[in-house]
C-alpha cells in the first residue's frame, strides 16, 4: 500500500526556537495514526506545516503522490486533506447548516450569474449541497436544529459540527487536533466510535490527542514527539513499552516506573514538563 | 437523484451518506423568516410605486430618488464591510469612479447613458482589482488606512485633471435616452402623464430594488456569500475549508465596487452635475455609519441605515449646523443599546425564537453513534420511542 501522506525530515524554526526538528512519518489510506507528546512538543506546529498554514524551514511533505510544500492551505484542502482546530473555530455568525455547506465551496458547480439569476443549475447545486450537508450532520450524530447559529449549541455538539464540516470538504485524509479536548467520558466514547466510522469510509486519520486511554485504544500507530524531535514510532503496545517515551512523560530518574494506561491518562505531561524545566535550570 | 447530485457537485472522492430522514422543504409561509421578509419587500415595492401618486412634488421625488441611490451604495458597502468583514474607509472612491466615468463618457464623448453602463462596470472592476490586489493581503487595520488613502487619491486626482473638469467638475450630464426618446420627454401611459423626474425615479427604484437588493441578497445566500461570511468569521478556518480567502476578498471588493459605481452613475444622472466636493471622506464615513447603524450584513438593517442617513439631513434642516453632532450622539446611543445594529444580521423574528427543532426518528444507527450508551443505559428522557409521525406538534411534545 502506498503512503497517502509522507512527511520527510520536517524542520520548522521560529527564530532560535526549533518547533519541529526532523519529523518523518507516513500515513496510509484508512489508517488511524496518533501524534502524541508533552505540551509544547511541536504537535500542532507540525499539523500547521502539513496543512499549509506554516511554511516549514526545510524538509518535504507529499500528499497523494504530489508535493504540498509552499502550497496554499485552501489548495491542500481541495486536494483532499481536511483538518479541525485545537480550539473550535466554527463560523460563529452562521447557522449550523451553512457552516457545513461552506466546506463544500470547492465542490459546487455554481457561478455568480447562476447565483444572481437562480438558474436551474444553481437550484440543483444548492439542493445537492443541502442534502450533502445534512447527510454529514446525520453521519456525525448531530441531532439539534441545523438552523441555529453555532454559538447557540453546547460544546460537544459544536465539536460534532466541526468534524462534519471537515468531512464535507470530501477528504482523503483528516487531521484532528485534539478532538476530545473538553469532552466528558461518554462523549469521548461517542467520538471514538465516530472516528472509527470515518476510518471505515476509507479516510486516513491523523490525530493529536492528550487522552492516552483514547489514543491507545484507537490508534493503529503512534508517533511520539518531544521538543520537536520524533522520539518513537510504533504500535500502541510498542510505545507503552518504549523507555524513551516513558522518560519523556515521567522524567529520567524513574527508570523502574511501571507505565500503564492509568498513569498516562492523568495529566502527567504538564508535571513532566515542569520537571524538565527544573532540571535544566 | 444521484445523477442530479453528480451534475451539481464536482468530482468529490468522498460523498456523504444519505440523510437519515427527509426534512422536507423549509417553511416558506408568511410567518417564516423568508416569507415574512418577502412580504415586507413586496410592501416596500408597492409603497415605492405609489409614492408619486401620493406626492409628486419635485422636492419629494428628488429626495426619494437620492435616498434610493444611497440604499444602493450602502448595499454595496455592506458586501465589503458586512459580509466579507473588510473595513473600507474610502468606499466613496468607487462611487466617484462610477460618476466620473459615466459623466465623462456622456458629456465629452456624447455617449448615451446606457452605453456608459458596461464602461462603468468595467472601470469599477478594474479599480477594485487595482486597489484590492495589493491591499487585501493586509489585515484589517492596515486595510482601513490604505483604503482611506485611496479615497482621497481619487478625489484629489479628479480635482486636478482637466478631463474631470477640475474643482468645478462636470456639468450638464444628460439623462437616460434610448434612441430619440429620453426620460426628459416624459411618457403618457393609461392617460396619466409621467414627467421626466418621475420616470427617472421609477427607473432608479427598479434598478435599486431589483438589481441592487435582490441581487445582493441572492449572492449572500449562495456559494460566494457563504465564502464571504466564512472569511469574515474566521479567515484561517475558511482557508482550511478550501476557500481561497484572497480571491474571496477580492470578489467581495469587486462586487462592492460595481454596486457603488452603478450608484455613482445614477447619482450623476440625478444631479446632472458632479464635482470633487461630493466625494469627500465625510461621505465614506457617512455610508459606513449607515451600514454599522443599521446592522452589518443585514439587508433590512442596511436599508434602514441608508434611509436614515439620506433622509435625516432633510428632516433636521433647521439644525443643519448641528447635524453631525446629532448623528454622532445617535450613533453612540445605538451602539450602547443595540451593539450589532438596529436590525442585526442574526436577528430572528420574535415568534420564531421559541421554535423547537424537529425530533429525530428513533433509529438504531443514531443510538449507537450517540455517546450515552455506557453512561445512561436507560433510553434518554424525551427520546421518541416510535418513529416520527410526521406531525411536528406531536414530535415536539414527545421531545420535551
Amino acid at each position: 500500500m502506498t503512503a497517502l501522506l509522507e512527511v520527510r525530515d520536517l524542520h520548522l524554526r521560529f527564530g532560535g526556537v526549533k518547533a519541529v526538528d526532523g519529523l518523518s512519518f507516513e500515513v496510509r489510506e484508512g489508517e488511524i495514526l496518533a501524534v502524541i507528546g508533552p505540551n509544547g512538543a511541536g504537535k500542532t506546529s507540525a499539523f500547521n506545516c502539513i496543512s499549509g498554514f506554516y511554511r516549514p524551514t526545510s524538509g518535504s511533505i507529499s500528499f497523494d503522490g504530489r508535493s504540498i510544500m509552499r502550497v496554499l492551505p485552501s489548495t491542500i484542502t481541495r486536494r483532499g486533506m481536511a483538518r479541525t482546530f485545537q480550539n473550535l473555530r466554527l463560523f460563529k455568525e452562521m447557522t449550523v447548516l451553512d457552516n457545513v455547506k461552506t466546506a463544500m465551496h470547492a465542490n459546487l458547480r455554481e457561478g455568480i450569474f447562476d447565483n444572481l439569476l437562480h438558474t436551474p443549475r444553481y437550484l440543483r447545486a444548492e439542493e445537492a449541497c443541502a442534502r450533502e450537508a445534512r447527510g454529514w450532520l446525520d453521519f456525525v450524530g448531530f441531532e439539534g436544529d441545523e438552523q441555529l447559529f453555532v454559538t447557540q449549541l453546547p460544546y460537544g455538539e459544536q465539536r460534532r459540527v466541526e468534524i462534519a464540516r471537515a468531512l464535507a470538504t470530501s477528504p482523503k485524509l483528516l487531521l484532528l487536533d485534539e478532538p476530545a479536548a473538553g469532552l466528558n467520558y461518554g462523549e469521548k466514547q461517542g467520538l471514538m466510535r465516530l472516528i472509527r466510522k470515518i476510518r471505515d469510509l476509507g479516510v486516513g486519520i491523523v490525530l493529536i490527542e492528550h487522552d492516552m486511554g483514547l489514543v491507545m485504544e484507537l490508534a493503529e500507530r503512534i508517533v511520539v514527539l518531544n521538543y520537536g524531535k520524533e522520539i518513537a514510532d510504533g504500535t500502541p503496545a510498542e510505545i507503552k513499552a518504549n523507555p524513551v517515551v516513558i522518560e519523556a512523560y515521567l522524567g529520567a530518574e524513574d527508570e523502574e516506573a511501571a507505565i500503564d494506561d492509568t498513569t498516562l491518562t492523568q495529566s502527567v505531561p504538564i508535571a513532566a514538563d515542569d520537571e524538565r524545566k527544573g532540571e535544566q535550570a | 437523484m444521484a445523477s442530479q447530485l453528480d451534475q451539481a457537485l464536482k468530482h468529490a472522492p468522498l460523498r456523504a451518506p444519505a440523510p437519515l430522514f427527509d426534512r422536507g422543504k423549509p417553511d416558506s409561509g408568511p410567518r417564516s423568516q423568508r416569507g415574512f421578509m418577502r412580504i415586507l419587500g413586496i410592501l416596500a415595492v408597492v409603497l415605492l410605486a405609489a409614492l408619486p401618486f401620493i406626492d409628486a412634488s419635485a422636492y419629494t421625488i428628488s429626495i426619494a430618488t437620492s435616498a434610493l441611490i444611497y440604499i444602493m451604495l450602502c448595499m454595496g458597502l455592506n458586501v465589503v464591510v458586512g459580509y466579507a468583514g473588510l473595513l473600507d474607509l474610502g468606499y466613496i472612491a468607487f462611487f466617484a469612479v462610477g460618476a466620473y466615468i459615466s459623466g465623462i463618457l456622456t458629456t465629452v464623448l456624447d455617449w448615451p447613458m446606457w452605453a456608459a453602463v458596461p464602461a462603468t462596470i468595467l472601470a469599477c472592476i478594474l479599480a477594485g482589482i487595482i486597489i484590492g490586489g495589493p491591499t487585501l493581503r493586509l489585515r484589517s487595520d492596515y486595510l482601513a488606512i490604505v483604503t482611506l488613502g485611496f479615497g482621497e487619491i481619487i478625489r484629489i486626482t479628479a480635482n486636478n485633471l482637466d478631463v474631470t473638469g477640475g474643482p468645478s467638475g462636470i456639468h450638464g450630464i444628460p439623462t437616460w435616452s434610448f434612441g430619440d426618446w429620453s426620460f426628459r420627454d416624459g411618457l403618457e401611459l393609461f392617460g396619466i402623464r409621467f414627467s421626466g423626474t418621475i420616470l427617472f425615479y421609477y427607473f432608479v427604484a427598479l434598478i435599486v430594488v431589483t438589481l441592487g437588493i435582490i441581487g445582493l441578497s441572492r449572492l449572500a445566500r449562495g456559494r460566494m456569500g457563504r465564502a464571504w461570511k466564512a472569511v469574515r468569521d474566521d479567515e484561517d478556518a475558511a482557508e482550511a475549508m478550501g476557500i481561497n480567502t484572497y480571491a474571496t476578498k477580492i470578489s467581495a471588493y469587486i462586487i462592492g465596487a460595481v454596486w457603488a459605481g452603478l450608484a455613482g452613475q445614477l447619482m450623476a444622472t440625478h444631479l446632472t452635475a458632479i464635482s470633487p466636493n461630493s466625494f469627500q471622506f465625510l461621505y465614506s464615513a457617512l455610508i459606513l455609519m449607515a451600514v454599522v447603524l443599521g446592522g452589518m450584513g443585514s439587508t433590512p438593517g442596511v436599508i434602514i441605515g441608508a434611509l436614515f442617513v439620506s433622509l435625516a439631513p432633510e428632516l433636521l434642516r433647521e439644525f443643519s449646523e448641528w447635524r453631525f453632532l446629532i448623528f454622532g450622539v445617535l450613533l453612540v446611543v445605538v451602539m450602547l443599546f443595540r451593539p450589532s445594529g438596529l436590525w442585526p444580521a442574526t436577528a430572528v423574528l420574535p415568534w420564531l425564537r421559541a421554535r423547537k427543532p424537529r425530533a429525530w426518528p428513533a433509529t438504531a444507527p443514531i443510538e449507537s453513534l450517540r455517546d450515552d450508551a455506557r453512561n445512561e443505559p436507560a433510553p434518554r428522557e424525551g427520546r421518541p420511542e416510535a418513529a416520527s409521525t410526521g406531525d411536528p406538534a406531536d414530535d415536539e411534545e414527545v421531545r420535551r
